[in-house]
């Protein structure tokens, strides 16, 4: 039970946010313009990842506009993950070569 | 096992897997595995956060099975009603649905902010700073997605202008700022109606920021939102000392800028003209003669002589998608090429209402997508093409854009399909283009203009070559 978590402070996060500002800014750097679509609405599920942090501010709450705010928090969190990663896994789905068809 | 070790490992494993899976989203083959793996990351870092209930602090103990509770509901009821209005909104909406899904990401950013600052939670100038900027840039982009939502839904039809509007958003751009700094002079330690006005004019200032901008703009907008939110998830994961929120954040803050800056540029504007300038309001002065006259011809001759011809391009446009035209184009395709024509499509940056919108929707249509091209690519190609057809697209084809120094839209990059030898536009009316902008390629020589609905127009085009026959 050595174990503590991370205490992430001054410029160990400064470099946490500069290197993930470089990895996104590559990653979309070279992508061809068929999928700045589904990658907006892919980057916008990853962002979803906010309810965690929403979780973690209602499991703590110890008052009833904390309780309130951390609710409203947690719902529209999941509702940001789970809506994201539906509308772009319905339109990446889609996305097929010649020669294989379309079920749909 | 320690709990905290698990649920950091996890988190690890989470932005691992989110980085790889936005990796494979940006190629068409591995696409859908991309967004599969960035998923399970998803939920493996829920899972993983429910640990959190083994360690919360002394304050929240007496209140932990209420909040257990709240938090299912709340996962429930978000994760059920995303889920269900996500698998039914048509493929032409998904624009207003991202803006949807994205304002919710930057409202619950601007509640972590909320829950940190009025339960005084958050100590030290760098976190208090990045809390109360998360939560300003997070309820902006809850407020502004929301009236993004709603204008390209149609709920809202009415652009906001006034003469003082940009004086009105900059003043209250700048009575945030203060009432931010001076929640952080004081240590995060005002009094509660601080805090209430605080987020309450951030989320005013979001509706007023998006109210002026036009339809023809809010791909630009959902975009910077997008990036908004991001960022604000990055500062609250500051706040909350989680590195997952902060990898995310961050990654998504720089790649939604950057796509930003990538459609503005496609329409030839920058950021802040998009945001700070009234594009209808310029359109009706003189944008120079044009000459000649729009000459009309039917359908079925269109459709024969493309039968006839040894190279097509399409350039489609958001009228195709409006029509609900993408199958039966498919299948005028399909005709073509069994004929022997090599058929291929144009796609400008921003046709359709997003960049890549229009590959979606050529994709539902079961198009593939190695017969799409960007429009750098074939640009080139026009000029040997014998025919090019533009469906539901005005703008993006307009050479006067090339040409043409008093038009407004000079120096958008547009598709050469006035280069063709025979151009062909499926056009409803004879209306000008989302800017206003009378278009000179309807009056070229070498253009015919096929009048009516465009799903009607290419039933009447796939008749025309299945009755000369031909055995197929």
């Amino acid at each position: 039970m050595d174990y503590t978590t991370t205490i992430l402070t001054g410029f160990v996060a400064l470099y946490i946010f500069m290197l993930a500002a470089f990895t996104g800014f590559e990653i979309i750097g070279r992508v061809p313009a068929i999928l700045h679509t589904p990658l907006m609405s892919g980057s916008n599920f990853i962002h979803g990842i906010v309810v965690v942090g929403a979780l973690w501010a209602l499991l703590n709450a110890s008052s009833l506009p904390e309780q309130i705010i951390g609710f409203l928090g947690v719902l529209l969190g999941a509702g940001n993950a789970a809506g994201g990663y539906v509308v772009t896994e319905r339109m990446l789905q889609m996305f097929k070569p010649s020669g294989k068809t379309n079920k749909e | 096992m320690n709990a905290a070790l698990l649920i950091d490992s996890s988190y690890f494993i989470a932005a691992f897997l989110f980085i790889y899976g936005l990796k494979r989203m940006s190629s068409p083959l591995t696409a859908r595995s991309g967004i599969v793996v960035a998923g399970a990351g998803m939920v493996l870092a829920v899972l993983a956060s429910f640990l959190y209930t083994l360690d919360v602090n002394e304050a929240a103990k007496p209140h932990l099975s209420t909040n257990l509770t709240l938090a299912l509901i709340a996962l429930a009821l978000g994760l059920g009603w995303a889920w269900r209005s996500g698998k039914k909104v048509a493929m032409t909406d998904m624009p207003q649905m991202v803006a949807l899904y994205n304002g919710m990401g930057g409202g619950a950013a601007a509640a972590i902010a909320a829950i940190e600052l009025i339960g005084y939670k958050t100590h030290g100038t760098v976190s208090l700073s990045l809390a109360v900027l998360g939560g300003l840039i997070g309820a902006v982009a809850l407020s502004g997605s929301l009236i993004a939502w709603a204008k390209l839904d149609g709920r809202i039809n009415k652009t906001l202008r006034f003469a003082a509007l940009q004086l009105v958003n900059g003043s209250l751009l700048l009575v945030l700022l203060a009432i931010g700094v001076y929640i952080i002079w004081h240590g995060g330690i005002v009094s509660w109606p601080v805090f209430a006005t605080f987020f309450a004019l951030a989320l005013i200032y979001g509706v007023m920021m998006t109210m002026p901008i036009g339809g023809a703009d809010m791909p630009v907008v959902i975009s910077l939102y997008n990036a908004f939110t991001g960022l604000a998830v990055g500062f609250e994961g500051y706040v909350l000392n989680n590195p997952a929120l902060m990898i995310a954040g961050m990654v998504v803050g720089s790649a939604g800028s950057l796509l930003t800056l990538l459609m503005a540029k496609a329409m030839n504007r920058s950021v802040a003209n998009v945001l700070f300038s009234n594009f209808g309001a310029v359109s009706e002065e003189a944008q120079g003669d044009i000459t000649g006259s729009q000459k009309p011809v039917d359908a079925s001759d269109a459709g024969i002589n493309m039968r006839y011809a040894g190279k097509v391009i399409i350039a489609p446009g958001y009228g195709l998608a409006v029509a609900q035209a993408q199958h039966k184009l498919y299948e005028l395709v399909k005709l073509l090429q069994d004929a022997g024509v090599e058929v291929k499509f144009a796609i400008h940056p921003v046709a359709g209402r997003m960049p890549g919108h229009m590959n979606v929707l050529l994709a539902e249509a079961g198009v593939p997508y190695d017969i799409i091209f960007d429009m750098e690519d074939i640009n080139g190609e026009f000029k040997e093409a014998d025919v090019a057809i533009v469906i539901g697209a005005n703008d993006t084809v307009n050479p006067a854009a090339r040409s043409n120094k008093s038009s407004p839209i000079y120096g958008m990059p547009v598709l050469n399909v006035d280069m063709a030898k025979q151009v062909y536009v499926v056009k409803r009316g004879q209306g000008k283009g989302y800017s206003g902008v009378e278009n000179a390629l309807f009056y070229a020589d070498n253009t015919q203009m096929i009048y009516g609905d465009a799903q009607k127009v290419m039933v009447a085009m796939i008749q025309a070559i299945k009755s000369l026959g031909g055995g197929h």
